[in-house]
């Protein structure tokens, strides 16, 4: 069965951390790190990134546009 | 195979299938951590790019949170007086019919100073799209009670909650401009979920394709939130505009053109 497997990149300088990305994520993948970026923003990252499909979901309701999404189909 | 699959390698650009669009600029978004107006001004701007229309776009943004619009639309931006958007906007359109003029504007600008231009720009019937964002608050000058507050809610200026004794009652503009005959197509969305973006882009789209129509103007309500004015954090205040503004301002189509 094919399986479809995701990825985000954050752009990390410009998120601002308001985690509305992470209850949109119905995979739950997204959580904000420990550290905080250039203007003291704890910044998104994927916690779990084996369950991303790659929804787009957390990149529409982005704010800030810093989610870039890439998806791949795996024959498994 | 599947097994040694690393993120590294689902990230190339033959596999992307989002990024934010070219036609926002680089420059971060001045908006506050959570605001809506970012992804408002994002879905305007995708719209503009998958119609194919950056070039032949005037936008134009009076005085407000939505007064910085032109550093980050990559498209050509007048800037207006505060609340003279859809008169400017009525201009450029009778200058050059044929381009896609379109005004984004806050609650304190289009409900409250500019309310006379707005009614009067709908009534005409101009062939342009007004983008109302609509938090209930004045944002960018700190919280001061709007004329789409909600009754009891608190702001900087009524600190007891908005009392409709003395302050009157939220101002429905949206409701108030689809009575007019020279609206087509009036409309009220949210963006505060990934269902509600999907459907704002698609409003927000017709109501841009209505232009060349040239059948009267297209008015889209984003109700939004406004996280450092409500003083909450931004999934609070999104869970909160779902439970108070909701009610207060429905969501959906309130003049849908009748032959579509």
């Amino acid at each position: 069965m094919a399986k479809i497997k995701g990825a985000i990149v954050v752009d990390i300088e410009k998120c601002k951390g308001c985690e509305v990305c992470v209850i949109s994520c119905p995979t739950h993948v997204i959580s904000m790190t420990k550290d905080v970026n250039g203007k003291g923003y704890h910044y998104a990252y994927m916690e779990n990134p084996d369950s991303c499909t790659g929804c787009t979901n957390c990149a529409i309701v982005c704010p800030d546009g810093v989610i870039s999404v890439y998806k791949i189909k795996v024959d498994a | 195979m599947q097994d040694t699959l690393t993120t590294k390698d689902i990230i190339k650009p033959e596999n992307l299938v989002y990024s934010k669009t070219k036609l926002l600029t680089d420059t971060p978004l001045s908006y506050c951590p959570g605001c809506g107006h970012g992804t408002a001004n994002r879905l305007v701007m995708e719209v503009i790019d998958e119609m194919g229309i950056q070039s032949q776009t005037i936008g134009i943004a009076p005085v407000g949170c939505s007064v910085l619009a032109y550093n980050f639309m990559n498209i050509d931006m007048i800037q207006a007086a505060h609340g003279r958007a859809p008169a400017v906007a009525t201009a450029v359109k009778r200058v050059f019919p044929d381009k896609y003029v379109f005004t984004y504007q806050g609650d304190g600008d289009l409900a409250a100073i500019g309310t006379s231009e707005t009614i009067h720009a709908c009534n005409r019937g101009e062939n342009i799209t007004i983008v109302f964002i609509n938090n209930g608050i004045y944002g960018m000058t700190g919280g001061q009670m709007a004329p789409t507050t909600l009754p009891n809610m608190k702001a900087s200026t009524c600190p007891y909650g908005r009392d409709v004794e003395i302050m009157g009652h939220p101002l429905k503009i949206t409701e108030l401009v689809a009575q007019l005959p020279g609206t087509y197509y009036v409309t009220r969305q949210a963006v505060h979920t990934p269902a509600a973006v999907r459907k704002a882009k698609k409003a927000i789209r017709k109501a841009i394709e209505n232009q060349k129509l040239k059948k009267g103007l297209s008015f889209v309500e984003i109700v939004s939130n406004c996280n450092s004015g409500w003083k909450m954090t931004p999934n609070d205040s999104n869970k909160w505009m779902e439970e108070n503004m909701f009610p207060e301002y429905p969501m959906g189509d309130i003049k849908v053109p009748s032959e579509i």
